[in-house]
């Protein structure tokens, strides 16, 4: 599944599509990584503040304390979007135009991501949006999400 | 930090490399020249220079074009934060001076990015996830560019505020209209807000139009103390005050609020260390590498409430006879963006404080403010420079 988008890029390629980039797995980010490949999203919360976070770091930015990952809704609202019509870097350019979205997830924290399914025309900062998920890698997964309601 | 007059930082030499096209020169040489002209100008040579600062995209930067100059320096300084790196060196060489650490440091900038990378980088391109080092690939995942960063920043700003596409627009005339009289700028030719307006969505709300040019180019700044000043005869130009600060770095998605820029934190700062308030700013120098910046920027400094941003910049605001005379020599939008631009905003503010602003010149222009702004809204540094002792 790629970004809505059928417009083509400027640029003339011959070559066959580049795959959506995948993350490498560290210390900190493979277990979000992984659950995404099993098709959850996950969100820290600090076992001492109970502040929720991302992306995943090794300690809660609040209070420094140990943090635990727990799994999220999958539900959140567009804080804010932006439709890309120029970008010449391979594979996003044979994507054009498509949307990068600032997602605000139901249990606080936010992260970037594609909208996808979707008419970029019509989008509002607000509107209410879901996780879809897709394997990227043989260990790693990403949400996209997609307008709901 | 509490010192006595006469080692007070002062500036004495500025000046700019040739821009915006230098197809004929290397970026070292870009260096050279400007730092030629701006010791020049303050009557200084290398053989004074015991310390050196500039910045680039690898580590040891500066201390490659300091071999390259010949220079030996006991004090050396390439802190890199993007577009206010040079707002910041210039802030830690204050420090150096007064605290006797070194007494003349020459800060150099040079950029050969348009004849290097043609238009890539700065409208389009930064949008790669081959260079994604750690955290960095949270963001680097979904083909969102550099002026996608600001973009959603916009949109943001829009939402909240009721800011409007006419209104961002209007930065971006005025920038033109100063652009006119600079017969360096890249763009020259008026424009309308209707022609920014109707100008291509690079990221929506973003047109072309509302984006920086891409140049070649450089500049230079030679501080001492007050007192060499005064034993050479210049012109001293006295750094105030000065404060940078920092949100997130290449993850706009940790940046805590997309309509409240680093300039919210430094700015406050620097105005309480140079004790004076934004209503005495005669002129600003605002890092415009996108139109949107220049509205977070003036908010963020106080120069009006969060959210009325948009209708300071309206209907000439930033013009000469407007509340904040800005970008004086047409600015990133239509005179010259070699990527890291901050350089341009003191040298612009230095000439106009010593009356070398020409037909741009703000009448008596007493206290200017440079503020440079760096990497996606990642980094704020204010300077307020003014030409009377403090």
């Amino acid at each position: 599944m790629t970004p809505t988008g059928t417009d083509k890029s400027p640029l003339t390629d011959e070559r066959p599509p580049k795959p959506r980039p995948a993350p490498i797995p560290d210390h900190d980010s493979a277990p979000y990584w992984t659950a995404l490949h099993e098709g959850k999203l996950l969100v820290q919360k600090c076992q001492d503040c109970g502040e929720f976070q991302l992306y995943p770091r090794d300690r809660c930015l609040a209070c420094r304390g140990p943090v635990a990952f727990v799994e999220a809704s999958g539900r959140g609202t567009i804080y804010s979007f932006t439709v890309i019509r120029q970008n010449y870097a391979r594979p996003f350019r044979d994507w054009i135009p498509y949307v990068v979205a600032l997602v605000e997830l139901e249990e606080g924290p936010r992260l970037m991501t594609n909208l996808i399914d979707c008419d970029p025309e019509v989008l509002q900062v607000g509107d209410a949006v879901e996780a879809r998920f897709e394997a990227v890698s043989e260990e790693a997964g990403i949400a996209l999400f997609t307008p709901v309601g | 930090m509490s010192v006595s007059k006469g080692r007070r930082a002062v500036i004495v030499g500025v000046a700019t490399s040739d821009y915006p096209k230098l197809p004929e020169m290397s970026e070292h040489a870009v260096h050279g020249q400007a730092a030629d002209r701006a010791l020049a100008d303050g009557g200084l040579t290398m053989k004074d220079v015991d310390g050196f600062a500039s910045t680039g995209f690898f580590p040891m930067y500066a201390t490659g074009v300091a071999e390259y100059l010949g220079l030996h320096p006991t004090y050396y300084d390439e802190t890199n934060a993007g577009g206010a790196s040079f707002e910041v060196l210039a802030e830690h060489a204050a420090y150096a001076i007064e605290s006797g650490a070194a007494e003349v440091v020459l800060i150099t900038y040079g950029s050969i990015q348009l004849s290097q990378m043609g238009r890539r980088l700065g409208t389009g391109g930064g949008g790669g996830a081959g260079f994604a080092p750690g955290p960095a690939i949270y963001d680097a995942l979904w083909g969102n560019t550099l002026v996608g960063s600001y973009a959603l920043a916009a949109r943001r700003h829009m939402h909240q505020y009721g800011t409007t596409p006419e209104q961002l627009a209007s930065v971006a005339v005025t920038m033109r209209t100063h652009a006119a009289t600079n017969p360096q700028a890249q763009e020259r030719e008026p424009i309308t807000v209707e022609d920014v307006v109707s100008s291509r969505l690079v990221a929506d709300p973003l047109h072309k139009l509302d984006c920086c040019v891409i140049s070649d180019g450089g500049g230079a700044c030679v501080m001492t103390t007050a007192e060499r000043a005064a034993d050479l005869g210049a012109t001293p130009i006295y750094i105030l005050g000065a404060a940078h600060s920092t949100t997130h770095h290449m993850n706009i998605s940790a940046m805590p609020d997309l309509t409240v820029s680093p300039a919210a934190q430094c700015g406050p700062l620097a105005f309480a260390r140079a004790g004076i308030t934004p209503a005495e700013i005669d002129v600003a120098e605002l890092y415009d590498s996108f139109t949107i910046t220049v509205v977070l920027t003036v908010e963020d400094l106080g120069f009006c409430a969060k959210g009325e941003g948009g209708a300071f910049v309206e209907n000439g605001g930033l013009g000469l006879g407007g509340h904040l005379p800005t970008n004086t020599d047409g600015g990133g939008l239509s005179a010259c963006h070699p990527g890291m631009r901050g350089m341009f905003l003191i040298v612009e503010a230095v000439r106009q404080l010593r009356g070398q602003g020409g037909a741009t010149q703000v009448p008596d222009a007493r206290i200017a403010v440079a503020h440079g702004t760096g990497g996606m809204l990642s980094t704020g540094a204010t300077l307020i420079l003014g030409k009377e002792e403090p």
